[in-house]
């Protein structure tokens, strides 16, 4: 069924579904640009012909990209930050929210506001690179996976799904003889599904993008995760910097903003395929607890 | 564990009656729970807490080599120090001025953009252009950064080939005075549309029943929004207003450490990129551990203050 709607209101919708688009456009353009640079021949980089589409189109940037070393070691990295720190992030948060989530348990309250306090109050940078150092953590990988180990602000999204987990399941289980380690590997965890893919992308995301970590504790090149290259590569392009001697026969034919194109796009790729599912899950989770009556 | 003190366990009641026989018996039949939050708290206490008391430093002559017991104690030497800095009123002034802007200019997009989408009436359109505006959050500083210096090239971005001869030579970002616009549009670029989130969700939690009884009434849109949509987000606003004004001196240490170049230091140098140079990289660390201990008193006065005005003007609080 439609309902007329006078001449005013459909002004209305008009104007605000172009306000919308032009939103969308104006984060769409940039991104299309890089794109479309990342493919385009030297000579259309140089002469600025480049708007939305190829100009010129070769892949020999992405030739460059995926014959660099020292970028597949940054890659490497990451990778490897994003999978064990990951799993180190799930199974702290579901270990801290299993007894949270019971309302009954004793000092749930203080260890709330202990946990929630950190939320307001951020550790200060200084001393927190001075702890670092004194864990002889500078330089290592586990710099960037132990010291976000846990996130308060997930911890809460898990603790509110589990809560509405039904307090039977659980005597049940205990009736059976299980205890509560058990419990929580057999019950909590596979219950706990939806929250746990969208707490996991939120996290493998948060490591991918880490560029803070890296800049205050890792100053080996040989251990620094791409976000860090690619800053690096962009702000003080040198080809040194970039790739070493694999460079040096194809920089004749490139552009610096070429390269860079080609691997800003390289290193959004992964956050671009996993979005559909994150956007799918984040929905839910930011909107826990929000349902209409 | 025996399978009496399991079955006990199972009884919300029995539990309550074995609180009351003392600390320690209860917190021995509910081990498991404790245990559990074990790494979590110890996590929180080494990597939040320490570092929040690592602080003192900021009253000590802080020595690498001395450690934290043998340093000398100063008093307030490096806050005095700081005050009498003649560049200190320049990395106030930048950090102010900048979050200023955030809150002026970034902080209402998100909700005016979810009210407009709260307008839209085709679903699948609506959907788009959540799926678009989201996107951008999950991109690092590091890429947006990359894409504004694409764009701002000045020898081939495209804004520079499209608006040649405008004044781009030498580049926008590498001119103080741009170094803010960009700051603020590069921010809203990247977290306008997850930001309209909450709102999105706050304006779904109004009960549609208002609305309808709005317009028997005879409230058109604008009267709707005064009265039902807008006092509908009050909450979510005030929230989040007092925590960016808990965080006023806080304005985004990686995303302006990105864009900044020694060129623009005049407009761009905030208290969180001095204290990276000159702590982090020329290891000064007590006077930038004051600077740290500045921020975080500062922070809470006006948190505590804005709240007491928020509660006293609109009702609404965090705590």
């Amino acid at each position: 069924m439609r309902i007329k709607r006078s001449m005013g209101e459909r002004t209305f919708d008009a104007v605000n579904a172009i306000l919308l688009a032009i939103c969308c456009l104006a984060v769409a353009i940039p991104l299309l640009y890089v794109v479309a640079g990342s493919l385009s021949s030297n000579e259309a980089i140089m002469h600025s012909e480049v708007r939305l589409w190829p100009v010129g189109f070769n892949l020999d940037n992405y030739d460059f990209v995926i014959h660099n070393a020292v970028f597949w070691r940054s890659f490497g990295v990451t990778i490897m930050i994003v999978v064990i720190g990951t799993a180190i992030n799930m199974v702290m948060t579901l270990l801290t929210s299993y007894p949270l989530s019971k309302a009954w348990l004793g000092g749930r309250r203080p260890i709330m506001l202990f946990i929630i306090f950190t939320m307001i109050f951020q550790a200060p940078m200084v001393p927190m690179y001075l702890l670092i150092k004194e864990l002889h953590l500078l330089d290592s990988i586990w710099a960037l996976i132990i010291p976000s180990a846990l996130s308060a602000f997930n911890m809460l999204l898990c603790i509110t799904f589990l809560r509405s987990i039904p307090e039977e399941l659980f005597e049940a289980a205990r009736v059976d003889g299980m205890n509560e380690y058990r419990i929580l590997w057999r019950i909590v965890t596979p219950l706990s599904m939806p929250i746990n893919v969208t707490l996991m992308l939120f996290y493998a995301v948060g490591h991918w993008n880490n560029y803070l970590g890296p800049l205050l504790y890792v100053t080996d090149r040989a251990k620094q995760p791409l976000q860090l290259y690619l800053y690096n590569l962009i702000s003080q392009f040198d080809m040194d910097s970039a790739g070493g001697e694999s460079v040096l026969e194809l920089s004749s034919r490139l552009t610096p903003q070429g390269l860079q194109m080609a691997t800003i796009v390289v290193a959004t790729v992964p956050v671009v395929i996993i979005y559909p599912f994150l956007q799918k899950h984040f929905i839910k989770g930011a909107l826990l607890g929000s349902v209409k009556e | 564990m025996t399978t009496t003190s399991l079955a006990k366990a199972a009884r919300p009641g029995a539990e309550r009656a074995a609180a009351g026989r003392g600390p320690w018996r209860y917190f021995l039949r509910h081990r498991a729970f404790y245990i559990m939050l074990a790494p979590g708290l110890l996590y929180f206490l080494v990597f939040k807490y320490l570092p929040l008391t690592g602080s003192f430093i900021a009253f000590q002559d802080f020595n690498i080599f001395k450690g934290f017991s043998g340093s000398e104690w100063v008093g307030l030497k490096w806050f005095r120090q700081l005050f009498q800095y003649p560049n200190f009123g320049r990395l106030i002034e930048n950090t102010l001025i900048i979050s200023l802007y955030q809150i002026v200019f970034a902080f209402p997009l998100p909700i005016l953009l979810a009210l407009m989408l709260n307008e839209v009436r085709q679903m699948a359109y609506k959907r788009i252009v959540q799926t678009v505006l989201y996107l951008p959050h999950f991109l690092s500083w590091t890429i947006v950064f990359g894409l504004s210096y694409m764009l701002l090239s000045p020898t081939n971005g495209l804004f520079a080939s499209i608006f040649s001869g405008m004044g781009a030579e030498g580049g926008i970002l590498q001119q103080s005075e741009y170094f803010r616009p960009i700051i603020i549009i590069s921010g809203i670029w990247k977290e306008m549309g997850w930001n309209a989130i909450i709102f999105i969700a706050a304006l779904a939690g109004i009960s549609p029943s208002l609305y309808e009884a709005a317009k028997m009434d005879g409230a058109n849109r604008w009267k709707q929004f005064l009265h039902i949509s807008l006092p509908g987000l009050l909450p979510a606003i005030m929230i989040l207003l007092l925590l960016k004004i808990g965080h006023i001196l806080d304005s985004g240490f990686e995303q302006i450490y990105q864009f900044l170049t020694p060129a623009a230091f005049e407009t761009g140098d905030v208290l969180d990129t001095y204290t990276y140079r000159v702590g982090i990289l020329q290891g000064q660390y007590s006077i930038t551990t004051a600077i740290g201990l500045f921020k975080s008193v500062i922070g809470f006065v006006l948190l505590v203050i804005a709240n007491r005005v928020s509660r006293w003007t609109t009702g609404e609080g965090i705590y």
